[in-house]
């Protein structure tokens, strides 16, 4: 190859290296803040998927538009090009390398998997239901302080969080900040699905089953838990808000709850649907339940 | 110059309204068919892109909305990619063989014609005081069968009805096509002379024939528990709702790759055809059909990741996925080598083809992200999987659908479509896809769900971007519709062999005679022979 064509494909593979990295390092913007320590390892895999996926994107266009530039004839010529069936050596190269980066994404996805469960702070999918699988991580490590256990019972249309220890019901999700949690997720109908971006863990919850899911809540502030396993009509307005409080702030807001008196919550869904019929295509819908008692701050 | 062959046949128009057993008068009668419920199920599309132009809910009801949905996917993966594929391979697999007809004609024609029962199903559905199926095309239950009208025959019934016709079609068309592949390849043509394209046919419909029982299976099921009592899957009465998943995704998995399959080998004839050169590592890209085949039936808890599988399921198949992207990574590699010191002409199918590969480029990157489960578990059943799948079903597969009708329209009508609005369509397409497809990966990453009527607002501005691109893709069929039925009319008439391209098929003349061949030929040359000796005159009967 000429000196100069060298030089040019020594920029262009610097070029894409250092766009590559640049947008790995981007990659954690695009994602909503982590509130939770299990949030922090998927930003760090997410990045490094960005980076090598770049690289090959990347890499396969240029190759790509490089040949629809330099290789274009007129419209005319039909005459055939050089007959290049293949290239044994090239055709291995590109085999085991792919091969190599499939592996080493499993291995890295397996390691952050493992450390979402094993990092002391536990993200353990365990099911108690009538086909009782045992969960494969292994056992929490035992922490100081102890679990706060919150029953998360999910209907159709709406959230709500029972605090079995503090005798305290909300429409609302009040976590302790850098505490564990388990959450137990019940739903009464058809199948839901627990998820705040802001923890990047998600999971779907199935009727008669109490899934329990752990995690560390980090960041103190106010997020969104959605309901992200299609469940009817109204299914877009399945929301709850999810405070992390201080510590002091979560116990005073048990108390300021255990003193008042139950009241139906808000419910987007109810309040939807007492709403009249518009049109032919309102179709009929599975009735919401009625909204749950729950103690609240209104 | 245009010399005219007596032996080209122009079929009649009222044959293509017939119970016509002719694979050439079927494959028209797919692609069709296919393309007027493309546009349904794109004007479906279209109301529901209005309605997300904002955060809330203010141009259809709610229950409206997710029947949108449902009917959206449903009739976009049933009634337009599965049947336009067969539509070619129906037209193209005997005459790439030297056959001349399908193994069963009868059978085929069967098969095609329960197409319009189930596009007919599920439109009057719109009208049934329940309305249509509501629950997404996966249709899980509990919600999908709760049934809130009451009625015996409502949405749901008649949508489970719909499948269940759809998968005995399909499995007929299986039956159909590796008998024919399998039995009825001219002499010398040894599997290793196929073209690729028969190659990704045989692997696509293999797959069909193994997988479809499971989802077949478990529509009757869910069909029971919703008409007829039964608790295959009710979580109360010690039914399983998981169990649904696992065989829904069973087939519907391996589904992704009955529709990727043609489409590769679509791009496998086009790419050399343009560049003017053998298919770089033909016996590679040939057996990665198959390899794909067979990995892609052990990946599909790759869609439960979030479901209520076992940490272990999880691990196992995010590496069984991350093992199908091996033998597809090949391919890509190989249309790219073949591009390499050919010489490129862009015309309308090279340009649908070399944008469907930039484009699975990009999708099939984001799928090896989300193979990888702990990321999958944050983007799962949010739109980055919705902008993924896009990528792959528009961006890919009807891609290179609309190149490979550009590219045998030719041989189909015997006439030449207008390149100029060719290369309309394709700028308007290529362009329109990305304005709508890609802005879902972002706004997926900030944890906006699917099958949402309405949304937060901070996700406003990347849905306007979306859905302006959703509107841009409606308007991109024009071009196509008017140089179909304008240049199948009035084109220029073509000779046998208008692409000098190597293949049996442009050894006939255009359009072919009824029997395909006057001599069936015996086949003594490699396939893709570009710039090699054994390239003879484009009429020559032994090849």
């Amino acid at each position: 190859m000429k000196p100069f064509n060298i030089v040019l494909l020594a920029f262009f593979v610097i070029l894409i290296i250092v766009t590559s990295h640049w947008l790995g390092q981007q990659s954690y913007t695009w994602l909503p803040v982590p509130a939770a320590l299990e949030a922090e390892p998927v930003g760090d895999l997410f990045s490094f998927l960005v980076t090598l996926g770049s690289v090959i994107f990347l890499g396969v266009l240029g190759i790509m538009l490089y040949c629809l530039v330099v290789y274009r004839v007129a419209k005319d010529d039909h005459s055939d090009a050089p007959a290049i069936r293949g290239n044994t050596k090239l055709e291995i190269t590109w085999t085991i390398i792919p091969i190599f980066l499939v592996i080493w994404i499993t291995v890295y996805s397996y390691d952050i998997y493992e450390r979402m469960n094993v990092l002391g702070h536990l993200s353990v999918v365990q099911h108690h239901g009538p086909l009782d699988e045992p969960a494969y991580a292994a056992e929490p490590k035992t922490l100081s302080g102890p679990t706060e256990t919150i029953e998360v019972i999910a209907k159709q249309w709406s959230w709500t969080f029972h605090y079995p220890n503090h005798k305290v019901t909300s429409s609302e999700l009040h976590l302790p900040v850098n505490q564990r949690v388990q959450l137990k997720l019940q739903s009464t109908d058809v199948l839901h699905g627990f998820y705040v971006p802001n923890f990047r863990i998600k999971q779907d919850i199935v009727p008669n089953r109490t899934i329990d899911l752990s995690l560390t809540p980090n960041r103190i502030g106010k997020y969104q838990l959605e309901d992200s396993q299609f469940s009817g009509t109204y299914f877009s307005l399945m929301k709850a808000d999810v405070y992390i409080d201080s510590s002091e702030g979560f116990k005073q807001w048990l108390k300021l709850m255990s003193n008042q008196v139950r009241k139906p919550a808000k419910n987007d869904a109810f309040s939807e649907y007492s709403q009249p019929k518009q049109t032919k295509f309102d179709w009929p819908s599975v009735t919401p339940a009625t909204p749950p008692l729950v103690q609240s701050s209104w | 110059m245009y010399i005219e062959d007596k032996n080209s046949h122009q079929t009649h128009w009222k044959e293509y309204f017939s119970f016509s057993s002719d694979h050439k008068v079927i494959g028209v009668q797919y692609l069709v068919t296919a393309f007027i419920f493309f546009l349904i199920g794109g004007l479906l599309a279209m109301i529901v892109r209005a309605e997300l132009l904002t955060p809330q809910l203010n141009i259809v009801s709610r229950s409206l909305y997710n029947g949108l949905f449902t009917m959206h996917g449903t009739i976009m993966i049933f009634l337009w990619i599965l049947p336009a594929n067969l539509g070619l391979a129906n037209y193209l697999v005997p005459l790439m063989i030297g056959a001349r007809d399908m193994a069963f004609p009868k059978l085929n024609a069967i098969a095609f014609w329960q197409i319009p029962v189930v596009g007919i199903l599920l439109l009057l559905s719109f009208f049934l005081p329940s309305g249509t199926a509501q629950a997404g095309w996966w249709s899980y239950p509990p919600v999908s069968i709760q049934n809130p009208s009451g009625q015996f025959i409502n949405g749901e019934f008649v949508w489970l009805l719909a499948i269940a016709i759809s998968g005995v079609s399909s499995i007929m068309g299986g039956v159909n096509f590796v008998t024919t592949i399998v039995q009825m390849r001219a002499p010398g043509m040894t599997y290793f002379r196929m073209p690729v394209y028969v190659w990704t046919v045989l692997s696509a419909q293999l797959l069909q024939l193994f997988c479809l029982p499971a989802l077949t299976g478990a529509a009757i099921m869910l069909l029971f528990d919703l008409s007829f009592g039964t608790d295959f899957f009710s979580p109360f009465s010690n039914g399983d709702p998981i169990i649904y998943q696992h065989l829904f995704w069973f087939y519907s998995h391996p589904a992704v790759y009955v529709m990727a399959l043609p489409a590769f080998g679509v791009f496998s004839e086009v790419i050399p055809a343009f560049a003017r050169k053998p298919l770089f590592g033909y016996k590679v890209v040939a057996v990665s059909s198959f390899i794909i085949a067979i990995v892609g039936t052990f990946v599909w808890v790759h869609h439960m990741f979030a479901s209520a599988t076992p940490n272990w399921m999880r691990i196992f198949f995010m590496a069984s996925t991350m093992l199908v992207a091996v033998p597809t990574g090949l391919k890509v590699f190989a249309w790219v080598a073949t591009l390499w010191q050919g010489k490129i002409r862009l015309e309308t199918p090279m340009l649908f083809c070399l944008g469907g590969i930039v484009m699975f480029l990009f999708a099939g990157i984001t799928g090896v992200m989300m193979a990888s489960a702990p990321f999958d578990i944050h983007v799962n059943n949010t739109y980055f999987v919705v902008g993924h799948f896009h990528y792959v079903v528009f961006g890919t597969v009807t891609m290179a659908i609309y190149g490979g009708i550009y590219f045998w329209f030719p041989k189909i009508t015997g006439r030449m479509y207008l390149e100029s609005w060719g290369k309309l369509h394709f700028w308007l397409s290529f362009i329109g896809a990305n304005l709508n497809f890609f802005p879902m990966h972002p706004v997926g990453l900030q944890g906006m769900l699917r099958r949402v009527s309405s949304y937060d607002p901070e996700f406003t501005g990347w849905n306007v971007l979306a859905s302006l691109g959703a509107f841009l893709l409606g308007m991109s069929t024009l071009p196509f519709i008017a140089n179909m039925i304008s240049s199948s009319l009035r084109g220029h008439k073509v000779s046998n062999n208008p692409w000098n391209s190597t293949g049996l098929e442009w050894t006939i003349p255009s359009p072919p005679p009824v029997e395909n061949f006057e001599e069936i030929p015996t086949i003594t040359t490699e396939p893709y022979n570009y710039g090699e000796p054994s390239r003879f005159s484009i009429d020559s009967r032994t090849i």
